[in-house]
């Protein structure tokens, strides 16, 4: 039961706020120690597990281009494309781009899509820009609102989307710890079938609740420091 | 072949370029830590080539890692005065080339579709053009290459500086939650070596009450999204509440339907990674690249609809799957 102790570390590091690098390095070490391991064997651990998760950092790449193009005004274009399409509220357009990262997920194009190359250069702009359009300039906090809202419709999209495809990572995931466990034969088009009502049901969920947020900006909550004019 | 290799050392190669920029900017005052920070990510990445093929020992890479890990967080990692253009200058540019702009900023998903799609059924001599298995992440690679040099032969930008020193400030606001996903995953393999897995297994089972199909399924999907939020990813969580709940009880006692039990708990882990910082890549980097000044942001926005999910869920599973 000792090595349990390693996930103690981790929930304590993060209840008293330390660098999430430091616990996680802390219970990495403390684990593999109480667990027996040679401090040679964990220093490995820690090796392979970098090189072999290098996959997740390649997203650097597409930052030098973007930068770039953001110095040249991208941002400030994909805000005044959005000025002309006066259909498209800030909610609407978040939806839109959830229901194609969806999709995109679906079918396996997992790269399409993503934080560094759409969220920040595009979406997160146009959303704004089409924020700006009907409910004029943004405050601070309206402004944080739509952005992280931009990023949720990313997240969500592509996490509910890539089960739907068979070849993605934790359905072969799913499939090889079951079929080497317990000796079965599990098909992953099995799997992706059932990943579909979740997927639906992410679909209606997040979207209703992009949809909503065109009401949230139009009816800010009233802050305290707010003068309220009506009282008079 | 174009092989994932390759472009790991062109990503090692930036990585290493950026933190000698880096070096030279003292505007960052703690520039050195920084430059060490990003300098030993590039070179692991290089590295990590010969780690992955087992042709060298990876207790350097370790030992690097835990350095890196020590850097950031001790607050030995800084950021510099970004070297932006000013307002005036990016609306003027906005005006100035309209639209085009969007073409080079498209072409990077554009051309990871094609290498998605279309490049990888091509075959020259036999061999598949782009390494099997890593078309998405090669895709990607291409589509930035692509991208940079219409962009660059657009604007007219002949320093392969400026892209660089615009990428770098962008990489010194993510600052170190760059590396906390793959500390996790290396997390995940020393948890699984020191068998916390069964421990946590045998825990379970022991708390499980006995005969409610309906509480085993909460029990399974609550684990999973527990132990994802814990762990920062589901592939952690999947295989330890798989043998612990979900093989034995779900499809073992209730004979539940295999696919649908494993596919839906796969999913509950999924919302777990919506609400946990541990998931930086997802939830923290984003909210850097954004400029948030609430690192929490995406998360808050993600916690209604993590729960909701989380529900849904439960219910299918209970309903259709046992």
């Amino acid at each position: 039961m000792l090595v349990l102790l390693g996930v103690l570390v981790v929930v304590a590091g993060f209840a008293t706020r330390r660098n999430p690098l430091l616990v996680v390095g802390a219970a990495g070490i403390a684990t593999g120690l109480l667990g027996g391991l040679s401090p040679q064997r964990i220093l490995a651990d820690f090796g392979t597990g970098f090189a072999s998760s290098r996959a997740v950092t390649v997203f650097v790449i597409t930052l030098p281009v973007i930068g770039l193009l953001e110095r040249h005004g991208l941002q400030e274009r994909a805000r005044h494309l959005m000025g002309r399409f006066t259909g498209l509220t800030a909610g609407r357009f978040l939806a839109l781009y959830l229901l194609l990262r969806q999709l995109t997920a679906a079918l396996g194009l997992n790269g399409v899509f993503g934080q560094a190359q759409t969220v920040r250069p595009l979406a997160a702009p146009m959303a704004e820009g089409a924020a700006e359009r009907r409910h004029g300039p943004l405050s601070a906090g309206a402004r944080e609102k739509v952005r992280s809202y931009a990023a949720s419709a990313d997240n969500v999209g592509l996490f509910f989307g890539e089960d739907v495809f068979l070849a993605v990572g934790s359905i072969l995931l799913i499939t090889g710890f079951v079929n080497t466990t317990y000796h079965t034969r599990l098909e992953p088009l099995d799997l992706a079938l059932w990943a579909v009502p979740t997927a639906l049901c992410a679909l209606a969920v997040h979207g209703w609740r992009l949809l909503r947020l065109d009401r949230t900006l139009a009816h800010p909550p009233i802050s305290p420091r707010e003068p309220e004019g009506a009282a008079k | 072949m174009i092989k994932a290799e390759w472009f790991y050392w062109l990503v090692g190669g930036v990585l290493l370029a950026m933190s000698a920029q880096m070096l030279a900017d003292r505007t960052n005052p703690r520039r050195l830590g920084t430059a060490a920070f990003w300098g030993l990510l590039g070179a692991g990445f290089c590295y990590g080539t010969w780690v992955a093929d087992g042709s060298a020992p990876p207790e350097p890479l370790g030992a690097a890692v835990l350095v890196m890990a020590c850097l950031a967080g001790f607050g030995l990692t800084g950021r510099s005065t970004p070297r932006t253009a000013g307002p005036e200058r990016r609306a003027a540019g906005a005006r100035r080339h309209g639209n085009a702009l969007f073409v080079p900023a498209l072409a990077v998903p554009a051309v990871a579709l094609v290498c998605a799609v279309g490049l990888k059924r091509l075959s020259v001599g036999g061999q598949p053009v782009l390494q099997k298995g890593s078309e998405t992440v090669l895709g990607l690679g291409v589509g930035a290459v692509v991208a940079l040099v219409l962009g660059m032969v657009m604007l007219r930008e002949r320093r392969l500086s400026v892209p660089l020193h615009a990428g770098r400030s962008m990489l010194e606001s993510a600052g170190w939650a760059m590396l906390l996903p793959q500390m996790l995953a290396t997390l995940g393999a020393i948890f699984a070596d020191a068998g916390v897995g069964k421990q946590v297994g045998r825990l379970t089972a022991a708390v499980l009450p006995e005969g409610s199909v309906f509480l085993a399924v909460v029990v399974y999907c609550c684990g999973m999204f527990l132990f994802t939020a814990v762990m920062g990813n589901g592939f952690a969580a999947f295989p330890v509440m798989t043998a612990a709940v979900g093989w034995p009880v779900l499809v073992e006692q209730a004979h539940g339907n295999a696919a649908a039990v494993l596919a839906v708990g796969m999913l509950a882990g999924f919302c777990g990674s919506l609400v946990t910082p541990m998931a930086a890549n997802y939830n923290l980097i984003p909210a850097a690249l954004l400029e948030l000044t609430d690192q929490y942001g995406p998360i808050k926005a993600q916690l209604p609809t993590a729960f909701v999910l989380l529900g849904c869920n439960i219910g299918i599973m209970s309903v259709f799957a046992v």
